[in-house]
C-alpha cells in the first residue's frame, strides 16, 4: 500500500494505532473486571464512601469520629501519610547535608564515623530498622503509668511523649493568614532590595522592613484580641495521660525510620554533587581570601545543587511511597485506613484504586515541583 | 499490512472479552480432577490452625478442612493448605485459589451479601473479648475508657470495639498492627492496657505469653462471633458438601460415634446410624459422593467433641470449656439437622 510509505501518514497512522491499542487493552481489563465481579456477585461502585467509616482512629490532625464517612476516614490517613512524610523529608535533609559534609572533613575521625553512618544505614532494608525503632521505643520505656516525667509537665514512656501544648480557642485561621501573608510580603521585600544593592552596590535597609512585614500582621491579629488560647497539659487519668500533645510511639518510630534512610541517601548525594564541582572552583574561591566555610557556602554549594536536585527528587518520592511501610507498626497511614476499609466493604478494586491514584497524584505533584525548581536553580545560557 | 493490523486488533479483543466467559466446571469436578482439596486456614494460630514440629498442620479449623476431605476422597490427609492473610482472605476464595476458606472467619450479613460468598454451618460460637494484665486491676470492660487497646487490622474485631465504646459513651485509643506477632508483644510490653480480639483468640494470646496467669479475660463478651467455614457464591452443591461434613462431626457426637467405635458403630441398629455411615439408603450419592462419606469422616478424624477436645480443650494449652459449643440437648448451640 503506497499511502503507508508516506512519511507524514505513517507518523499519525502509527501513534493513532499506539493510543488505539492501550485504550483498547484499558477498556477489555475494565470489562472483565466489572463483568467478573459482576458474575461473583461482588458489590461495585463508589458508594460506600459516604457510608459511616465507624472504625476509631488513634491519630488525626483533623476532627474526625467513628460516625464520620470512610470518605473522610481516608483523608485522615492521607493527612497522616503527608504529616510523617514531609517531615522525615524536612529532617533527613538537615541530617543529610550536615553530614554529606561531614563525610568530605579532613578530619579521619569525623569522615569515618559518617562512613560508617551511612553504610549502616542505607545496607539494611527500611522495614527492619522501623521493627528496631519501634520495639526499642516500646522495650526500653517504661508503660504509661509509670512514665518518666522530663520536665515538669513533660511524660516519656512506651506509649510516647506527652507534654503541655497550646491549644486554639479561635483566631487560628485569622493568624495563619496573617503569617502567610507576612512571609510572602517579606520575601518580595527582600527580593526588591537585594536587586537595588546589587545595582547599586551600597547596603540599604531594605531587611528591616521584610522583618517587619514578617511579624507585624501576626502581632495586629494578636493585639486586636482575635486569638484565644488555652493552656492543656497532660494529666494522669486511670489509665494513661490524658491532654497536652500526644507524640505516639507508632509516628516516632516511623518518622525516625525514614528521616535517617534518607538522611544516608541525601548524604551520599551531596557529597557527589560538592565532588562533581571542580576543585578550580575551591581554589578560585581560597585565592580570593574566601575562608573555607564561606567558600562551601557561597561558591560550591550553589553550584552543586544542579547536580543535587534531580536524584534528590528521586529521593523524596521514595521516602514519601515507603511511608506506606508504617502498616508494620501500627501507624494509621492511608494505606493502614484503606486496608481496613477495604476489609469492612469487601470493595479491594475501588478501595486499591483509590490509594494508588493518591499516591500516582502526589508523587507526580512532588516531581512536577522538584523539576521546576531544579529549572530555576540551572545554569542559564548566558 | 493495514489489514493485519485491524485483525490482530479484533483478535486481541476477542481474546479479552473472551477471557471474561470463565470456567463452568463445578467445584467439586475441580476438587476431583485435582485429587486435593486446597483449604484456606490462619497464620500461626495455636489451636486453629497452626504447623507441629513435624510440619503437620493441626488445629481446629484443619480438621474441618480435614473432614471435607475425607468426605470427598475418603482420606483426610489428601488437602493442602493455603496459609491466608487477615485482608486476602476472601480475596484468596473469590478467586478460585481456594476451595474453602476454614479461617476463624465470622459470618456477617454484609460478608455474605457482598462479598460474593456464602457461609457454611457455624462451626464455633465465639465472642470478642478484652484480655487485660492482672495488675490493672480491671473488673469490667467498662472501666476501660481512655485506655490503649491493640488488635489486627480490617476485622470486624475495631468496628466492635468502637460500637462498644459509643454504647458506654467514652473514648479509647486503637493501636492496630498487621501481624499477630507486633500486636502480642505491644500488649506484653504494656503499649496497650488492653488486647482484643475473639475469645477464642485470646486464650491462645494468653496461653502463649511467659506467664499466662498474669493476665485475665475480662468478662463481658461484647459481640457475636460466629465462625464458620465459606465457600463461593453460586456453587450450591458444594456449599452442601461443606454445611453436611460439619454437620456430620456434629451428628456423630450426638448419636455417640467416635474415632475409636466407628467400625463398631456401623452394625448399629439404630437407622440414623445407618444413613449416616452409609449402611442404609444412598445419601452419599444425592450429595456426589461416596456412599461411605459420614463414616470417612469420623474415621477420619473423629467427632465433634473429639475435634474440640484434641485442638482447644482443657487438655490443651488454650484450656478452652466447651461454653456453647455443646450440643443442643446439653443446653448449647450445637444442633444438627436431621440425617434423611
Amino acid at each position: 500500500m503506497l499511502f503507508l510509505n508516506d512519511a507524514r501518514f505513517r507518523a499519525v497512522f502509527y501513534q493513532f494505532l499506539a493510543i488505539s491499542l492501550v485504550l483498547l487493552a484499558a477498556w477489555a481489563m475494565y470489562a472483565t473486571a466489572s463483568a467478573n465481579l459482576a458474575k461473583q456477585d461482588i458489590a461495585t461502585g463508589f458508594d460506600f464512601l459516604s457510608r459511616q467509616a465507624g472504625i476509631a482512629i488513634s491519630e488525626s490532625s483533623i476532627a474526625y469520629g467513628p460516625t464520620d464517612t470512610v470518605a473522610r476516614a481516608i483523608l485522615v490517613g492521607l493527612i497522616n501519610t503527608i504529616k510523617v512524610s514531609f517531615l522525615a523529608a524536612l529532617f533527613g535533609t538537615i541530617i543529610g547535608v550536615l553530614v554529606g559534609i561531614g563525610r568530605m572533613s579532613t578530619n579521619p575521625l569525623l569522615s569515618r564515623l559518617m562512613l560508617a553512618y551511612v553504610e549502616l544505614l542505607r545496607n539494611v532494608p527500611l522495614l527492619l530498622y522501623l521493627f528496631l525503632w519501634y520495639f526499642l521505643i516500646i522495650l526500653v520505656f517504661p508503660p504509661v503509668r509509670q512514665a518518666i516525667q522530663l520536665f515538669p509537665g513533660f511524660f516519656l514512656s512506651n506509649s510516647g511523649l506527652a507534654m503541655p501544648a497550646v491549644e486554639w480557642q479561635s483566631g487560628f485561621g485569622l493568624t495563619f493568614a496573617a503569617l502567610a501573608f507576612g512571609v510572602v510580603a517579606a520575601l518580595v521585600v527582600r527580593g526588591v532590595s537585594q536587586r537595588r544593592r546589587i545595582v547599586s552596590g551600597k547596603a540599604n535597609a531594605g531587611w528591616i522592613f521584610a522583618l517587619a512585614l514578617l511579624v507585624l500582621p501576626v502581632l495586629a491579629v494578636w493585639a486586636s484580641g482575635a486569638v484565644s488560647l488555652s493552656w492543656s497539659a497532660p494529666e494522669a487519668g486511670r489509665f494513661r495521660l490524658t491532654g497536652g500533645l500526644q507524640i505516639r510511639p507508632e509516628f516516632v518510630a516511623l518518622l525516625v525510620g525514614l528521616m535517617l534512610n534518607l538522611s544516608a541517601s541525601v548524604a551520599e548525594i551531596v557529597r557527589a554533587g560538592i565532588q562533581a564541582v571542580s576543585k578550580g572552583q575551591w581554589e578560585a574561591a581560597q585565592a580570593l581570601g574566601l575562608p573555607r566555610s564561606r567558600t562551601l557556602r557561597l561558591v560550591v554549594l550553589p553550584q552543586a545543587l544542579r547536580v543535587i536536585i534531580p536524584p534528590l527528587t528521586n529521593t523524596y518520592l521514595t521516602v514519601f511511597k515507603n511511608s506506606s511501610l508504617a502498616i508494620a507498626i501500627g501507624y494509621p497511614d492511608l494505606v493502614m485506613v484503606s486496608n481496613t476499609i477495604m476489609n469492612q466493604t469487601g470493595q479491594a478494586m475501588e478501595t486499591i484504586a483509590i490509594f494508588m491514584g493518591i499516591y500516582l497524584g502526589l508523587s507526580v505533584a512532588i516531581s512536577l515541583f522538584m523539576n521546576w525548581y531544579n529549572a530555576r536553580v540551572a545554569l542559564k545560557a548566558r | 499490512m493495514k489489514r493485519k493490523f485491524l485483525a490482530l486488533c479484533a483478535a486481541t479483543a476477542a481474546l479479552m472479552v473472551g477471557a471474561t466467559a470463565a470456567q463452568s466446571a463445578t467445584t467439586l469436578e475441580t476438587v476431583k480432577a485435582r485429587g486435593k482439596l486446597i483449604c484456606g486456614v490462619s497464620l500461626s494460630t495455636p489451636g486453629f490452625a497452626a504447623a507441629d514440629d513435624k510440619g503437620r498442620m493441626q488445629g481446629f479449623d484443619a480438621d474441618i478442612c480435614r473432614s471435607i476431605a475425607a468426605a470427598v476422597f475418603g482420606d483426610p490427609d489428601k488437602v493442602d493448605f493455603v496459609l491466608t492473610n487477615i485482608n486476602t482472605r476472601f480475596q484468596a476464595l473469590q478467586s478460585g485459589e481456594i476451595d474453602v476458606l476454614s479461617r476463624q472467619t465470622t459470618a456477617t450479613f454484609s460478608r455474605e451479601a457482598s462479598l460474593g460468598i456464602d457461609f457454611g454451618p457455624t462451626v464455633f460460637y465465639d465472642g470478642q473479648g478484652l484480655l487485660v494484665p492482672k495488675s490493672l486491676g480491671v473488673a469490667s470492660a467498662k472501666e476501660l475508657t481512655d485506655a490503649a487497646i491493640c488488635t489486627l487490622p480490617g476485622t470486624t474485631t475495631s468496628q466492635n470495639l468502637t460500637d462498644f465504646f459509643r454504647t458506654v459513651g467514652g473514648k479509647f485509643e486503637l493501636v492496630v498492627f498487621e501481624s499477630p506477632d507486633e500486636n502480642r508483644a505491644a500488649f506484653y510490653s504494656g503499649r496497650c492496657e488492653a488486647i482484643s480480639s475473639d475469645r477464642s483468640d485470646l486464650a491462645s494470646i494468653r496461653a502463649v505469653a511467659n506467664n499466662p496467669d498474669d493476665y485475665v479475660l475480662l468478662p463481658e463478651t461484647i459481640s457475636k462471633e460466629p465462625l464458620a467455614p465459606a465457600v463461593r457464591q453460586n456453587d450450591s452443591n458444594w456449599r452442601d458438601i461443606v454445611s453436611w461434613s460439619v454437620y456430620m462431626l456434629m451428628a456423630a457426637e450426638e448419636k455417640g460415634i467416635t474415632q475409636a467405635n466407628v467400625d463398631e458403630m456401623v452394625k448399629s441398629e439404630d437407622p440414623e446410624i445407618q444413613r449416616m455411615l452409609g449402611g442404609a439408603d444412598e445419601l452419599g450419592k444425592m450429595l456426589g459422593l461416596d456412599n461411605k462419606w459420614g463414616y470417612n469422616i469420623v474415621k477420619g478424624v473423629g467427632n465433634y467433641a473429639e475435634v474440640f477436645d484434641r485442638n482447644l480443650g482443657e487438655k490443651t494449652k488454650l484450656g478452652m470449656t466447651r461454653g456453647p459449643n455443646t450440643q443442643w440437648n446439653a443446653g448449647g448451640l450445637l444442633y444438627a439437622p436431621p440425617v434423611r
